[in-house]
């Protein structure tokens, strides 16, 4: 069964790190057409600062780890919690793994959105990360439920979790700093799905490639 | 524009060094987080601490009002963005004399979730945590949803009475009486004439086209409510004080206490042009200014603009309101 080691596979994160930093700039763009604008900034800031820090031949459970301390403990924002409690959540449970395969890999997304409805308010439909998020895992599950290899719903996971980014385009926000514009929120995508989407993009297709 | 700038990303680190440096009078760093600022005297056994906190961008707050009978420590956030959890939790630890912890913030989304996480943290090592959030912005939500509008400048006013109440040996529910009744009779509102800019951005992420004003913009350049055309001074603070007076309860014998905020790239003497207008309008209803500040207390950058809070006085918040206290921002003795 294709699987990939969590032993030096902290590559896939220096990838995810590299695509957040390369796309700073249209991060804040968006993130400015219905926010204040700093999105990209921070998210290239705390991923960056992350990348420094871990070295392509650690584990990827540890470099997530490493991830998430410098989100949580250096970021903030609402995203720095959001996506560190993520992080955290998905390390935990590829530690406990060891090994990414269709489940495991399943598992620790699963984790991953556990950890960000912990501590977020947000439900799918409300214009926010988990409208990437969300279908994008059922979308996966489903490929695998319907017999698809894990690499076809790697690519599955990474179509879905563009085509969730893009519908956020047509919604209205209703939670975060966006929401308080009601009907003029509508036209933009949301700045956290479209991070949401690049994360796990550049994870799926990281994984894919090292199968 | 042209800037005061070394390496962009680094701005706030220079700002908090450059802010305690030259207040070191009253504020020292934090020993083990160089994002907290701690009042001289915080901490002091037996006194209830105030904590606030929020992204940086809008100086002098929020570290400015941190000292005595003020705030006692300031969680700094990025630009525009929520301090960590463990910025706030060293805050509160910070503030802590034994007697609990009121942290005094504004309503968004990062502050909530970072406040309670650190909340919960404080908790876990015996400090008792209470909470008020600033919701004094009326156009950023309808009167039947408060809850959901955001906090702006009214905090000041906030910080300042809880402070005053803690001073007073007031203890944790007291103190969160008195800031949460502060805030519920504030109203504020902003507009805005030109958009500011995240340095490290380089340009400004919303526009405000030459000619109009936004009605009702955010501390971060949210969108207001409504883009009008820009008219006379006169008529934007008829506008202005229309906006929060309609909303505020009616004041117990007709006092308020005003302040009026510049953005951060607003000249003070157009400030005092706005604030001769507003207190004619304010006045027009009948009220009685009793206290009245004007000057940059709650910037957005370098926004073109001004908020207006209005504070409804009664005899409890008057009294609170005129403790002395001595913070980089507002510095107060007692009138005779």
């Amino acid at each position: 069964m294709a699987s990939i080691r969590d032993e030096g596979a902290a590559g896939i994160l220096l990838e995810v790190a590299a695509e957040i930093v390369a796309n700073r700039a249209p991060l804040s763009e968006i993130d400015g057409l219905i926010g204040d604008g700093d999105h990209g900034v921070n998210m290239a800031k705390g991923f960056g600062r992350a990348a420094e820090r871990i070295d392509a031949e650690d584990r990827l459970s540890s470099a997530m780890r490493t991830l998430s301390d410098v989100l949580m403990a250096e970021i903030g924002g609402s995203m720095g919690p959001l996506y560190g409690m993520m992080f955290a959540a998905m390390a935990d449970s590829l530690e406990r793994a060891g090994t990414l395969d269709a489940a495991t890999f399943g598992q620790m997304l699963r984790a991953g959105l556990e950890g960000i409805e912990e501590i977020g308010q947000a439900k799918v439909g409300d214009k926010t990360l988990l409208d990437a998020f969300v279908p994008a895992l059922s979308a996966y599950d489903a490929a695998l439920a319907q017999g698809q290899d894990f690499a076809a719903a790697l690519d599955v996971l990474a179509h879905e979790a563009a085509a969730g980014r893009d519908r956020t385009v047509d919604m209205v926000a209703r939670i975060g700093r966006a929401a308080r514009l009601g009907e003029r929120s509508r036209g933009v995508a949301d700045a956290g799905a479209t991070s949401c989407a690049l994360i796990l993009t550049t994870l799926s297709r990281g994984v894919a490639r090292r199968l | 524009m042209q800037r005061f700038l070394n390496n962009p990303d680094d701005i706030v680190d220079e700002t908090v060094a450059g802010f305690v440096r030259a207040h070191d009078d009253l504020v020292r760093l934090d020993q083990g987080n160089p994002r907290v600022v701690v009042a001289h005297g915080a901490g002091q056994p037996g006194r209830v601490g105030i904590v606030t906190g929020g992204g940086a961008g809008h100086e002098p707050a929020f570290m400015g009002y941190a000292g005595r009978n003020m705030v006692d420590a300031v969680a700094v956030g990025e630009l525009f963005s929520s301090p960590t959890a463990k910025s706030f939790l060293d805050a509160i630890r910070a503030a802590d004399g034994g007697a609990g912890v009121a942290v005094l913030y504004g309503n968004y989304a990062g502050d909530n979730m970072n406040v309670r996480m650190a909340a919960k943290m404080a908790a876990a090592e015996g400090i008792e945590v209470a909470t008020v959030v600033a919701n004094d912005d009326v156009c950023s939500a309808g009167p039947d949803e408060r809850e959901r509008r955001r906090g702006v400048a009214g905090e000041i006013f906030m910080w300042k009475i809880g402070a005053a109440r803690a001073a007073r040996g007031g203890t944790l529910a007291e103190v969160i009486a008195s800031a949460q009744k502060a805030i519920d009779s504030c109203r504020s509102v902003g507009v805005g004439l030109a958009p500011c800019t995240l340095p490290a951005v380089g340009h400004p992420n919303f526009q405000i086209e030459p000619g109009t004003m936004e009605l009702g913009i955010g501390h971060h350049g949210e969108p207001g409510m409504r883009v009008a055309p820009l008219g006379r001074a006169e008529a934007i603070a008829t506008e202005m004080t229309g906006l929060v007076l309609d909303d505020l309860p009616p004041p117990e014998a007709g006092r308020v206490a005003v302040l009026v905020s510049g953005l951060g790239a607003t000249a003070m003497n157009e400030l005092y042009v706005l604030y001769d207008s507003i207190a004619t309008a304010i006045e027009a209803r009948g009220l009685r200014i009793e206290r009245t500040l004007v000057g940059n207390y709650f910037t957005s950058l370098d926004m073109v603009g001004a908020t207006l809070t209005v504070m409804a006085l009664d005899d409890e918040l008057s009294e609170l309101l005129d403790t002395d206290c001595a913070c980089p921002a507002l510095l107060q003795e007692r009138r005779v």
